[in-house]
């Protein structure tokens, strides 16, 4: 790749260039890194208030605090949970802050394809988390149907679903607006020399993701609105006692809602991929076979939504072809699994917290995806089907797979981002609670799960309470990780030390330029000769 | 290296109105013979949507949203979306058709 530093150092993107200032600079901006933190804060935020609610729903279990809410509020709790993790946090998680923030840089351009459009979808995004939040106050009160919103339920409930799938309708269209920016922006702005072949993989994962988020979030979008319709005019598409079919409703919800899984873990695959050849310092193994396999995730994980329903009473010949593609699905995520463990075999083992996290997401991601094999046979299905043991697994998935992936993410680009380093013993003073804590919590609702332990329960049967101790005490670890985790880069950003250009030695576009990016990331557009992954050329240097 | 979504250096021919006009005419008759199949049974009413919008939609994407004259990555866009489409049907008829 030819050299890219400026001679006279341009103002960074935080230094406010243009006619406005301060905060109306940043609500009017359309520089793609500026808008990858905008949604990093409101996530953020979002994600707290979703940990918050967790943490109250734990506490509930135990003796002391059983009085705390009511069953009603506690329905309204775990939907609400539910609706702010999933919508505001986790499917748009890595994507909207690090594929904003990093995919031009990665290409090697100066910004998306439509940056009107990508300060449009953040928008959207604040819109519908909006009228997320008033649902809970108007109407009927807060939405108690679980976020999947199943009918006939959520037909008939009086508390205020309209508005709070409406809000999803909404958060739909940032989605789909920012799969749109992103497939136009690396099909049309790659740098010269740039390849398919020579596209980070970070790259690759966000484009298997914006095509899921361009294909299958219309379908929930319109799923969403005939519930509405359904609701205010009783149009009987889902109602069975007006000749609707319910299973319709969930064959629609999940043929959004489970490849929404894979753009929630994709970008995270994505992103491990860029920090283990750092720090294993050297090239990633079997870079297409990763790629290829994004794609096939992508394509095939779009094809299985119905193992959510094998209780539901579809047909068998349903249960038989969609058990079947679910153990499929298991064999790109395996391939990338084994790719990145060998990459790290006969690596020059830089131990970093990026890769600490990046570890920790492999590790968790493996039970939350082996547990998720399982439930794709027929027979375990059934005897576990809408217990603890499932909230267990997708936690795993989501919270172990994305979230940590999010967090090693944010540790790896961080000093990138922001132009500070963090304290890594603070850091790794964090993982430990936050480890511990994490499968206290969620290896014991599995454990409750297996015995039994109905899910979306206020109450417990007293041979399920020990277990309910351990995994309430684990979630008090797991937030005082996150709150020590968090606060440490929060310290950071104000006080944190001046960060190198390039303080892991990564050989990806991002680390040629200053930290924190000037505004337009590159002087000259860089032409690049050769793939990501060139370690040995650095160490050769 | 970007790929080439569609040349604009070569001048595209448009249709006239005549061409439109043939279109919506064809459109209005097979909506037409979609009302006719659904007063006949259901199961006529079924295989007609099932064939006849499909090719309506063609229609429409082709002529009037200009398909026909835009470059292999706009049609291959169209046609894996469509495809998926496909899919999603055959998948949901693997429980419909076998309840």
């Amino acid at each position: 790749m030819s050299g890219t530093h400026a001679t006279t150092p341009e103002p960074s993107y935080l230094v406010d260039t243009g006619t406005r200032t301060g905060v109306l600079a940043w609500l009017t901006t359309t520089d793609h890194k500026r808008i990858g933190l905008l949604y990093l804060y409101s996530m953020m935020t979002f994600f707290f208030v979703g940990v918050g609610i967790g943490l109250v729903m734990r506490l509930v279990q135990l003796t002391t605090f059983q009085k705390l809410i009511t069953a009603q509020t506690y329905n309204a709790l775990f939907t609400v949970h539910g609706v702010i993790m999933i919508f505001l946090f986790v499917v748009p998680g890595l994507p909207a802050i690090f594929g904003n923030f990093f995919l031009p840089i990665l290409i090697g351009a100066k910004d998306v394809s439509f940056p009107r459009l990508n300060l449009a979808s953040w928008y959207f995004f604040i819109a519908g988390a909006i009228l997320a939040v008033l649902s809970l106050f108007t109407g009927g009160g807060a939405p108690d149907t679980g976020w999947t919103f199943y009918a006939p339920f959520s037909l008939k409930t009086g508390t205020n679903v309209s508005l709070a799938v409406f809000a999803a309708f909404v958060l739909g269209f940032s989605s789909m607006l920012t799969g749109i920016n992103f497939i136009t922006t690396i099909h049309r702005m790659r740098a010269p020399g740039m390849h398919w072949f020579r596209m980070p993989l970070m790259c690759w994962a966000l484009y298997s993701t914006a095509w899921i988020q361009l294909l299958a979030t219309p379908i929930v979008a319109i799923t969403l609105l005939l519930v509405i319709l359904e609701r205010f005019f009783g149009i009987g598409i889902f109602d069975p006692a007006k000749g609707g079919d319910p299973l319709l409703y969930q064959h629609l919800f999940w043929i959004y809602s489970h490849p929404a899984v894979y753009i929630m873990i994709l970008p995270a695959m994505g992103a491990i991929s860029e920090i283990l050849p750092t720090f294993a310092k050297r090239p990633i193994f079997g870079y297409k076979a990763i790629a290829f396999s994004s794609m096939s995730i992508a394509g095939v994980g779009s094809l299985v939504w119905a193992h959510h329903m094998f209780t539901s009473g579809m047909s068998g010949m349903a249960l038989m072809i969609f058990s079947l593609l679910t153990m499929v699905v298991a064999v790109p995520s395996a391939i990338k699994v084994f790719n990145w463990v060998s990459t790290l075999y006969k690596g020059s083992i830089d131990f970093q917290p990026p890769l600490l996290f990046a570890l920790t997401f492999i590790f968790l991601f493996c039970i939350g995806g082996l547990t998720g094999v399982m439930q794709g046979a027929l027979a375990i299905n059934v005897h576990i089907h809408d217990t603890y043991f499932i909230v267990g697994h997708f936690h795993y998935v989501m919270f172990g797979g994305t979230g940590m992936a999010l967090f090693a993410a944010l540790l790896y680009w961080f000093p990138k981002m922001f132009g500070k380093m963090y304290s890594k013993k603070a850091i790794y003073a964090s993982w430990f609670p936050m480890f511990i804590g994490f499968n206290m919590l969620y290896f014991g609702m599995m454990i409750l799960g297996m015995m039994g332990m109905p899910r979306r329960y206020y109450v417990h049967l007293p041979q399920f309470h020990t277990m309910h101790v351990i995994a309430t005490v684990g979630s008090w670890l797991l937030v005082l990780g996150l709150v020590i985790f968090f606060a440490t880069l929060l310290y950071a950003t104000f006080k944190g030390e001046k960060a190198e250009d390039n303080p892991w030695g990564g050989v990806t576009l991002e680390w040629t330029i200053p930290s924190p990016p000037p505004l337009e990331n590159f002087d000259v557009i860089p032409t690049i000769t050769r793939g990501p992954y060139h370690f040995e050329q650095e160490e050769h240097r | 290296m970007n790929d080439t979504l569609h040349s604009h250096e070569a001048p595209i021919e448009h249709p006239g109105y005549g061409t439109f006009i043939g279109v919506w005419l064809l459109l209005l008759l097979l909506t037409g013979c979609l009302v006719g199949l659904s007063h006949v049974s259901q199961t006529y009413a079924v295989w007609g949507l099932m064939t006849l919008t499909p090719l309506k939609a063609g229609l429409v994407f082709y002529y009037f949203m200009h398909l026909k004259y835009e470059g292999p990555v706009f049609k291959v866009v169209v046609l894996v979306t469509l495809g998926t489409l496909l899919i999603f049907f055959a998948l949901l008829f693997s429980d419909v058709a076998f309840r």
